[in-house]
């Protein structure tokens, strides 16, 4: 009992200040500033925010994989297990990728190879980190693929990525990321192209391996699924983080004017074609980002403070922490 | 207002006949039998001018080779498809160029489908220079195109390694409406974005259809977002077509026990979800040999004895069409 409440004491990652910036032939951009977070260990967080504000890129740097050129890690810590991951050298940051830290990408075409069965990329990817048989590597391989639901596994290990369904190639990432325990699982968008059948069985999956004190990063917008998974949320908006709180926070009383927004486009059930509400306004391009909040634009609250200069967090109370101005001017 | 009628049911767009697509398969690896992936093992269906089909079913029910059947990209088994009364089974090439302007797709992986080395402004005239199509200026057209997706306008010098997935399917989007067809289909075409695009992308979606009398077949995993989009949905499974009807009766009144149990999983932010889907879980059934007798029956909490000797036919019931022994 002690031991697993010292356990979740320590985050398994903690991440400090970290801002992540590219470079093109137009000029020099910052794709994620000043991002802090912790996961502890055991612990589901949501990433949730607006597409392009930096929620893959985050999640690329924290193993260093953001491709450089163009981008570029301009300052910040990620602390793994106790280890710093930003000064490691290459080889001890491979071991811990795909074993200790693992990854699901958001498109799974750009992360299989399409020359390869993928009954041999599976394979590879068991014998890379674990000493067994091919043969032993193969049924293993082939437990997975059946464990993420797809059907006629035996056979399916024989297909070429061109062959299996769009939710298929996303359970196969799924089956490479999870098979070999990772501690910390790093998904961005893992099920976007999941039925809710299939869904269900992938969450089931997780849960049953959160037992085992395995962490999640889940970077989606489907909302519905951040509630079931996260005990956590983090949300973005244009390079920064601009609320963090527990699920029933960011649910039940967001405090951000962007969150509320976000809230409220969630798609429900309906009777047929109809406009939905979405937030007016289009996300500023991250070249022209404006000085001040960057929200400030499309805020239907934007007051001359937001304008000039940066909202901080501010605590809500509980472990809720928003960075809007509005809940400076309520403390005074 | 939901339920006025804002698609014209005398014109029919698209008609499709007993629809087979079905993939060679090797079983293992030294056999030589020959089998056969039944990805579209018999589907009709008819697309009005002005309407949106939704497409949904499980992962691997066969939605996307559907698409691409009807696009041509994939050999027809067997089966007939029309678009405006004309036979696409036996269209020479220069029929299908030109009808290829009027049919347009927006896929599922935004990434693959955008080639990596044009920028953004020859990605989205593409058609339009081809089709020879463009009057004033090339970057005129392309900023038009890319602010009507929500981009801003700078973007159309950039190349699609630069964007995000969702910036990326937008751009996808801006390709598909570029030479204004009267058909399109999104498959999953809004799953990559956030909810606040997502549901601008829609909403343009909609204003688009509404402005210049556009069909949509409207594939996607997600009930919540198809049924703010469709007129009509079609619930797919196993290759074959379960249930079909008003959006409204689909959503409010499913028959189908697949239906039912599928609108039963929809996740909703601020609820637990009472796990009806447990019943349905199960293995998920092989498309190679597809069960005998209803293909849902291994699964369905209310199978009876016939349901495991006889494939129940698509019934007309009411408004709708439910493939089910129980009605
Ligand atoms: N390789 C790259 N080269 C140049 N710019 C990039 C690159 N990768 C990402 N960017 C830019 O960095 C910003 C953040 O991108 P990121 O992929 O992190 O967005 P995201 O939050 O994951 O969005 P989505 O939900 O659409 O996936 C975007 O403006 C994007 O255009
Ligand atoms: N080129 C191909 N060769 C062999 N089999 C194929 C090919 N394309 C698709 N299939 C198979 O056909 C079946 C239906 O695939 P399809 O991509 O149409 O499914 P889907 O309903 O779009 O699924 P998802 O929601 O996962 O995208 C799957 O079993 C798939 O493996
Ligand atoms: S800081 Fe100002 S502009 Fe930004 S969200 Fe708050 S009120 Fe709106
Ligand atoms: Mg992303
Ligand atoms: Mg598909």
């Amino acid at each position: 009992m002690t031991i697993d409440q010292n356990i979740h004491r320590q985050p398994l990652l903690s991440v400090k200040n970290l801002s992540v910036t590219f470079t093109i032939d137009d000029g020099r951009f910052t794709a994620a500033e000043d991002i802090c977070m912790d996961i502890g260990r055991g612990e589901s967080v949501g990433l949730v925010g607006e597409s392009g504000c930096g929620k893959s890129v985050t999640a690329l740097s924290l193993t260093r994989l953001v491709p450089s050129p163009p981008g570029s890690i301009e300052s910040g810590s990620v602390v793994f297990d106790g280890s710093e991951i930003m000064t490691m050298d290459t080889a001890e940051l491979r071991k811990i990728r795909g074993n200790a830290i693992s990854m699901i990408f958001q498109e799974p075409l750009s992360a299989l190879s399409p020359l390869h069965r993928i009954g041999r990329q599976l394979v590879e990817a068991v014998l890379l980190h674990r000493q067994i048989s091919k043969k032993k590597a193969w049924r293993f391989a082939e437990q997975w693929l059946k464990k993420v639901g797809i059907p006629d596994a035996e056979e399916r290990m024989y297909s070429y990525p061109y062959q299996l369904s769009g939710g298929m190639q996303q359970r196969v990432m799924i089956a490479m990321a999870l098979m070999l325990e990772p501690a910390l699982i790093i998904a961005d968008e893992p099920t976007t192209a999941l039925d809710v059948t299939t869904q269900a069985q992938i969450f089931e999956l997780l849960q049953r391996m959160k037992k085992n004190f395995t962490s999640l990063l889940l970077i989606t917008h489907d909302m519905g699924v951040i509630w079931e998974t996260c005990e956590r949320v983090i949300v973005m908006y244009a390079s920064r983080i601009v609320e963090t709180g527990s699920r029933e926070e960011i649910f039940e009383h967001p405090a951000h004017p962007y969150t509320i927004g976000l809230l409220e486009a969630i798609p429900r059930l309906s009777k047929g074609r109809q406009r939905l509400k979405d937030i007016p306004g289009q996300v500023p391009s991250p070249f022209n980002y404006p000085p001040g909040c960057h929200f400030q634009e499309r805020c239907p609250y934007a007051f001359d403070r937001c304008r000039r200069e940066a909202p901080p967090l501010y605590d809500c109370g509980g472990g809720q922490k928003a960075a809007c101005f509005l809940l400076d001017k309520a403390k005074q | 207002m939901n339920l006025d009628k804002k698609y014209d049911e005398s014109q029919s767009l698209l008609s499709v006949n007993d629809l087979k697509t079905w993939f060679p398969v090797k079983r293992g690896f030294f056999s030589r039998q020959q089998d056969y992936i039944r990805a579209v093992d018999g589907v009709s269906l008819e697309l009005f001018s002005g309407e949106t089909l939704g497409l949904v079913g499980e992962s691997g029910c066969g939605k996307t080779t559907l698409g691409r059947t009807l696009l041509g990209l994939e050999p027809v088994t067997s089966g007939e498809i029309y678009f405006k009364n004309f036979l696409l089974n036996h269209a020479g090439r220069k029929q299908m160029n030109r009808l290829r302007q009027e049919m347009q797709v927006i896929f599922q992986d935004p990434l693959s489908s955008l080639n990596p080395r044009m920028s953004v402004m020859d990605i989205v005239t593409e058609g339009l220079v081809q089709f020879k199509r463009i009057e004033g200026s090339k970057e005129d057209h392309a900023r038009r195109l890319i602010k009507e997706v929500g981009l801003s306008g700078d973007a159309i010098y950039r190349y699609p390694h630069e964007f995000s997935g969702g910036q990326r399917q937008r751009i996808n989007i801006a390709r598909a409406i570029s030479l204004r067809p009267e058909f399109i289909i999104c498959d999953e075409a809004v799953s990559a974005l956030d909810v606040s695009i997502q549901a601008q992308v829609i909403n343009l979606l909609i204003s688009l259809q509404e402005q210049h009398q556009l069909s949509y077949l409207f594939i996607s995993h997600d009930l919540s977002v198809v049924s703010n989009i469709a007129d009509r949905v079609a619930v797919m499974y196993l290759g074959q077509i379960f249930e079909k009807g008003k959006t409204a009766d689909i959503i409010h009144a499913p028959l189908h026990p697949y239906t039912r149990a599928l609108i039963a999983a929809v996740p909703v932010p601020g609820k637990e979800r009472q796990d009806k889907f447990a019943e349905v879980k199960g293995e998920a059934p092989s498309t190679a040999t597809p069960p005998v007798g209803c293909r849902f029956h291994p699964r369905c909490p209310e199978a009876m004895p016939v349901c495991r000797e006889t494939p129940p036919p698509l019934r007309r019931f009411e408004d709708r069409e439910v493939r089910c022994h129980l009605y």
